[in-house]
């Protein structure tokens, strides 16, 4: 499904990716994980392309994604932080995107499930942290496309709306989806993800499922887990 | 490009400072109709401020809406779309909406006043172009240099400073080099550094115009010689061009390069 072949990316001085070597099978849940500033969301932002790298190659679907632009059709992303332009009207956004990637009738289903026909009408500007996050999601979520990433999808959701977001992935996962998420909140990692993909100083430091994570590292729990993996490098 | 034009052309629509602009040459147009009571006069007093404002206006606006539209943008890089769709889809909507607000504004007085009666038409008609041309040649450089600036105070610094050298820094230069060198024989230079800087360019392209070329004394007559032809008419409506599609090509350049 994917595959990145020895990755670099320096931002001027500051080397993010040094030579990441990563391939991701078609189907399940993976979660990238690493410290702050470990590069996931470069990673991300590689794949999609809006990110260029300095060395290196990326494959989605065995096509080389390097001056291409239609490959993205058949990604849904959801980024970190939902800045949406603020004076567009939540009804007007969905619309937008629907126009510029094409129809679904998903959309309804979804807004539904987020509660959020109140905000139609609503410009995007007032809306709260969570319920952007929700608007966010909906975006993501509308059409049907194989791969979807999910750069910290739970942050600001309230629990009933992370509740869905989980059977959301789940059902999408069930649909022989490839999903990729980064997330700090490490039940929410364990609990949904088939496989870890550990970064550190922009490498991998571990790919493999929590229990062999867990089996590496001597540690009784997945946390703990992580947390020496941390400490032993000092990050 | 088209759909990514019609979602930037339509919130610049919105926003209120399209109006303001519009509104703003509304009244400019009638007043100077008001106070100079004569369309070829108005036309000259109007030169003068659409030379100097029209760029300023397309620089600020330019630098303003790629910040501004940062989230925009970034949402639409996610998307199967081109980069180079994206940033000509959104210059092009800023360029055209305040074209549209420059042609509507200035356009409306001028035409209950009687330009299509008038023989002022012409020289208004090629203010409006020239107008136009210095919308789109500012507009794409304020984007070449918002792409190139993370900062936006740094940008907006350096869109201010490009105005105020191609505006009248330049022209002072130009005028220091000329006393300097008065010994030799200018023509061709002076000629030739009329044609680099678009807003000097439209000016004496304006000014020939007008037939008040004797005003410019032996400098005037040289230019006259040569913008007066067709051949001279071309070649400066060429360098306009010229000067949108150069910036516009670096965009393309530079937007495929950078990271979001």
């Amino acid at each position: 499904m994917v595959n990145i072949q020895d990755l670099h990316k320096a931002f001027g001085k500051n080397q993010v990716l040094s030579g990441v070597n990563l391939s991701i099978k078609e189907g399940g849940i993976f979660a990238v994980l690493g410290p702050n500033g470990s590069g996931k969301t470069t990673l991300i932002k590689s794949i999609l392309g809006m990110v260029i790298p300095n060395k290196g190659s990326i494959s989605i679907q065995g096509k080389h994604i390097k001056n291409n632009s239609s490959y993205r059709q058949h990604i849904d992303y959801l980024p970190q932080i939902a800045n949406f332009p603020s004076n567009l009207k939540v009804k007007e956004l969905i619309k937008m995107i629907k126009d510029l990637r094409g129809k679904t009738t998903e959309d309804e289903r979804l807004i539904q499930l987020f509660k959020l026909e109140p905000f139609l009408d609503k410009k995007l500007g007032t809306l709260s942290g969570g319920t952007k996050q929700k608007v966010n999601l909906v975006l993501t979520f509308m059409f049907n496309s194989p791969l979807i990433i999910l750069d910290e999808p739970t942050s600001g959701l309230d629990p009933i709306s992370l509740l869905r977001l989980k059977d959301l992935i789940q059902a999408e996962k069930a649909k022989g989806k490839t999903i990729l998420i980064t997330s700090h909140i490490m039940s929410f990692v364990e609990e949904i993800s088939d496989e870890i993909v550990f970064i550190l100083e922009g490498k991998i430091y571990f790919k493999g499922t929590v229990s062999e994570l867990k089996t590496k590292t001597s540690q009784p729990d997945f946390e703990h887990a992580i947390a020496s993996i941390l400490t032993e490098n000092h990050a | 490009m088209l759909k990514i034009l019609k979602y930037s052309f339509y919130d610049l629509m919105r926003s209120r400072w399209s109006y303001v602009y519009f509104a703003f040459y509304l009244l400019l147009g009638v007043v100077l109709l008001f106070l100079n009571n004569d369309l070829s006069k108005a036309v000259i007093t109007l030169m003068n401020v659409i030379i100097v404002l029209v760029p300023l206006i397309g620089t600020i606006f330019g630098v303003m809406y790629y910040y501004n539209s940062k989230e925009f943008t970034e949402l639409l890089l996610a998307q199967p779309l081109k980069r180079s769709s994206i940033f000509l889809g959104q210059y092009l909507g800023v360029a055209l909406s305040l074209s549209m607000s420059l042609i509507l504004g200035l356009g409306l007085p001028f035409i209950f006043y009687g330009l299509f009666k008038s023989t002022a038409i012409w020289d208004f008609s090629l203010l409006l172009v020239t107008g136009t041309f210095l919308t789109f040649i500012f507009t794409a450089l304020a984007f070449n240099i918002a792409l190139s600036n993370e900062n936006k105070i740094k940008g907006f610094g350096y869109a201010i400073l490009m105005w105020l050298f191609l505006g009248i820094i330049y022209d002072g230069l130009f005028l220091m080099s000329l006393v300097l060198f008065e010994d030799y024989p200018l023509d061709k230079i002076s000629l030739i550094g009329t044609m680099l800087n678009p807003i000097d360019l439209s000016r004496t392209l304006i000014l020939l115009k007008l037939d008040i070329s004797a005003l410019l004394g032996y400098t005037g007559a040289v230019f006259k010689q040569f913008f007066g032809t067709n051949f001279g008419l071309v070649i400066s409506f060429g360098m306009l061009v010229l000067w949108v599609v150069s910036p516009l090509m670096r965009i393309i350049f530079k937007s495929k390069r950078k990271d979001f």
